[in-house]
């Protein structure tokens, strides 16, 4: 007699992840039949995504809603620098410490701003953020106000020319938004994935049940801040200038990635991927209008809270009943002995 | 005449169905009881012809009105009040300030504070305390006159004898005496079968949100009631 | 006497930080709401008033007649039609409307004005002091800051202990759901509150705009002073929140002292430790 079994996959994921395959094999292949422009384009959408994935997992998933991860951007952008610039360190090896170094910082501000619930936790990780930036800006070997640059020399660490650096540096972005979407899917796949789903329905239920909610969001918030300044190096990288204004810019890092998700989907896998489609659309069609197109987004955040909580992706999935990369577990019934479902 | 009526009342919290098809008719100046288990949906009931609980619109019908899509406040407006489950006084009003802000809506009628401290001399004494501070007797009779402030037409009573000791409870009952007097219709929800049946006229009882027995409470059997209260 | 300066000078500035935090901790007080657009209402506010005053060439202080109706419109409208919808959803709604309401007024008064730093100027009380034996001089302004938020403080203890909407702000603020079975309307009271709280962020936005250089962007940190003036007093306690005003100021002055550069970040240290080593405040009173 067959049992009932707890399942992951769907065939709508199936099939999605064919297509993912394909279309990841031509961005790749980008650089062979591509121009810079197109290139540095696609990077961005790859490190915005990234980011998105991060602050989902955080706010979405864990219930953390944080809005100073800007901290840990410009925190792995200054540790790439200073390790370059100051130390001499090698740039791979550096934005290799970047990204820890980002995390381990993140330990003493859990400690602060876990104090705080909700909305107060959200103004407590801003004014970190501004802690680190004002700090930044009064660190003479940090550059003070006007910041560090990238020198020639540690750019051509990465490669001799110009070609060559587009390449590598765009083929770093996809690389680091694969391996932050693999960090995040494998997370929210693992019994910590099933523990912060169960805290984010009920904190104190979960905590009835065994769930160590303090150790699992502590493991995930330190686990973002790494991963987020990772991203904040190879960020800075690409831009080969970073001040405190940019590196710790709010608006840059954290509103739009914040936009991306809300309106993409919040605490759904899929909701990033198409907030952060959303945006660059918007961007590129309303560049012209100056911020308009900033409170365009505003607004359209709002609605989509006030109607559609669950995002673009989460009205869609509902009214579809799909899921592109399965998460969740479904319980599949075995047929009773009458020939129907139980 | 007819002052409440509920029609087919049925009521949810989510997808969970408390109420089903409930049919309760209160006729003006009346003491009804309801009483049943826990969880037999008494509190659900009250909480849905107060406008707590969204219904509706014909479901709940009063002085021939439909008022099941109505807010809460709204229909303290239209006549009826609560005294909750619980009590639930203000923590950061005095008992003065809750008695005022039972009579937010402004009704004209006979109550005032005189009259409810006529009625409850001890709390005149305890008047400029923190609500919470008083006695469980005393937090009931500061929810009952809570409630008269607002003149009801109609007062729903949500387990009066909570938690009190028998002999407090004896008193608030008599008090309920002297509003009945005055006209006013009240329903009762207790689990003390005996008290809510001796102060009224007729009762129903609730077994898992259904309607189970209705009867007048003149002469019945007791012993038939248990039947029905457990469900057996 | 250099310290005993400082000490007063911080002291005073607790004036204008206790008059941001007002707003805040109304609507968290009555809503449970945290509104993070609560430092741009108070630039909008500026530049209301800098409109009106360049309409009827008043001086700033004078166009208050014309802003707190203003604003008191603009939050009963804001928390009618929009922020009311967003109480029952959890935490995530109140908070990204707010936010999404900030950006759209940074980037509104950005298309609107310009990136130009601006100042509402207010004539010779700006620069006005009275000198004090030991060497004190107090400003004049900074002075009549800290009076008028005593003021503002004391008639929000008399709107809250004194009359019946005061009754209805606690009673709502203890248990909305019993306070609606006893004939209050929560929304339009929600409404009410927000609009009494922007009267408030109005006379703040105005009177800093005086002193202070303001642009589009000034808003985020304005909120950033509010709420740690507000968990440093403690959540809950209006004069609590005077004194948590009052030592932001301080370390701020003593920071400013050691060099002009550090003060705003000695502000954020000094919250960060009271958080660390007492986070409910010096006088908390919220029961969540």
């Amino acid at each position: 007699m067959q049992t009932d079994r707890v399942e992951r996959g769907t065939l709508a994921g199936r099939i999605f992840a064919v297509v993912a395959v394909v279309l990841f094999a031509a961005l790749v292949a980008m650089p062979w039949w591509g121009d810079a422009g197109n290139m540095r384009l696609v990077a961005e959408m790859a490190y915005y995504l990234a980011l998105a994935l991060l602050w989902n997992l955080l706010a979405g998933y864990a219930g953390l809603v944080s809005v100073g991860q800007q901290a840990y951007v410009g925190l792995g952008g200054y540790a790439l620098f200073y390790l370059t610039g100051a130390l001499d360190v090698n740039v791979y090896v550096a934005l290799l410490i970047a990204g820890p170094f980002a995390g381990l910082l993140s330990i003493p501000v859990s400690v602060a701003v876990f104090r705080l619930r909700g909305a107060y936790f959200a103004v407590g990780t801003w004014v970190v953020s501004e802690v680190f930036a004002l700090g930044a800006s009064l660190i003479p070997v940090l550059g003070g106000g006007s910041g560090l640059s990238l020198t020639p020399d540690i750019m051509r660490e990465i490669a001799p020319d110009r070609a060559g650096r587009d390449m590598i540096l765009y083929l770093m972005s996809l690389a680091i938004a694969v391996i932050v979407f693999a960090i995040v899917y494998l997370l929210l796949r693992s019994k910590h994935g099933l523990a912060l789903t169960a805290i984010r329905d009920s904190e104190p239920a979960s905590a009835s049940l065994g769930v160590n909610t303090f150790r699992t969001k502590f493991i995930i918030y330190t686990v973002t801040a790494a991963c987020t300044g990772l991203v904040g190096g190879l960020i800075f990288l690409q831009k080969l200038r970073i001040s405190p204004d940019a590196g710790f810019s709010i608006n840059d890092w954290t509103v739009v990635v914040i936009f991306m998700v809300v309106i993409g989907g919040i605490g759904t896998i899929e909701g990033p991927f198409i907030g952060m489609l959303v945006f660059i659309v918007l961007r590129e069609l309303l560049a012209d209008y100056g911020a308009y197109y900033l409170i365009l987004m505003g607004a359209i955040a709002i609605v989509v809270m006030l109607k559609a909580p669950s995002g673009i992706w989460g009205w869609v999935s509902h009214r579809f009943n799909i899921e592109l990369f399965p998460v969740g577990r479904r319980l599949a019934l075995a047929p009773t002995e009458d020939g129907g479902k139980k | 005449m007819t002052l409440l009526q509920t029609q087919n009342l049925s009521a949810f919290y989510g997808d969970f169905q408390a109420l089903f098809d409930i049919n309760v008719t209160v006729d003006e100046g009346e003491t009804v009881a309801i009483i049943g288990a826990n969880g037999a949906g008494k509190t659900t009931f009250l909480r849905a012809v107060a406008g707590a609980l969204e219904t509706a619109p014909d479901m709940v019908m009063f002085e021939g009105q439909s008022i099941g899509h109505h807010t809460a406040h709204d229909i303290v407006r239209l006549g009826i009040a609560m005294a909750p489950e619980g009590r639930r006084l203000f923590p950061s009003l005095s008992v003065e300030e809750n008695l005022l802000l039972g009579g937010y809506s402004k009704r004209p009628g006979p109550w005032n504070l005189k009259r409810v401290y006529d009625l409850f001399p001890r709390l005149r004494e305890l008047r400029h305390l923190p609500a919470t501070d008083l006695s469980g007797g005393q937090q009931q009779m500061t929810t009952v006159g809570r409630a008269l402030m607002s003149n009801p037409r109609l007062l729903l009573c949500d387990e009066l004898s909570l938690g009190l000791a028998p002999v407090v409870i004896r008193d608030i009952y008599d008090c309920l005496g002297t509003i009945t007097a005055d006209g006013t219709t009240v329903v009762l929800v207790e689990q003390d079968i005996n008290r809510a049946l001796d102060a009224s006229a007729r009762f129903y009882c609730f077994q898992e949100g259904r309607l189970a027995l209705t009867a007048p409470t003149k002469g019945f059997d007791r012993a038939a009631i248990s039947a029905a209260y457990f469900g057996i | 006497m250099e310290w005993l300066n400082t000490f007063v000078q911080g002291s005073l500035l607790g004036g204008i930080y206790a008059l941001f935090a007002i707003g805040l901790s109304l609507s968290f007080g009555i809503m449970r709401l945290v509104n993070i657009a609560h430092g741009d209402l108070i630039v909008l506010s500026a530049y209301v008033a800098m409109v009106v005053g360049q309409g009827t060439g008043l001086d700033p202080i004078s166009c208050l007649v014309v802003v707190v109706p203003v604003m008191f419109a603009l939050g009963y409208a804001l928390q009618r039609g929009l922020l009311n919808q967003t109480l029952t959803g959890g935490l995530l709604p109140p908070l990204l409307v707010t936010f999404g309401i900030s950006i759209i007024i940074q980037n509104g008064l950005l298309e609107g004005f310009g990136a130009y730093t601006r100042r509402l100027q207010q004539g010779a009380v700006e620069t006005a002091s009275l000198q004090f034996p030991g060497g004190i001089s107090i400003g004049v302004y900074p002075l009549l800051v800290f009076g008028v938020a005593l003021v503002a403080l004391g008639s929000l203890q008399l709107l809250f202990y004194r009359t019946g909407l005061g009754r209805a702000f606690r009673a709502v603020s203890d248990d909305a759901d019993t306070a609606e079975l006893m004939g209050v309307d929560n929304r339009k009271l929600y409404a009410v509150a927000l609009g009494i709280a922007m009267i408030f962020t109005a006379i703040a936005g105005v009177l800093f705009a005086i002193r202070t250089n303001f642009d589009p962007s000034a808003g985020p940190i304005r909120l950033i002073l509010a709420f740690e003036a507000v968990i440093i007093g403690g959540l809950g306690s209006m004069w609590g929140t005077l004194i948590g005003g009052m030592m932001l100021g301080i370390a701020q002055a003593v920071g400013a002292a050691l060099s002009p550069t550090w003060q705003i970040l000695a502000g954020h240290i000094a919250f960060l430790i009271i958080l660390i080593v007492r986070p409910s405040g010096l006088f908390p009173r919220t029961r969540d």
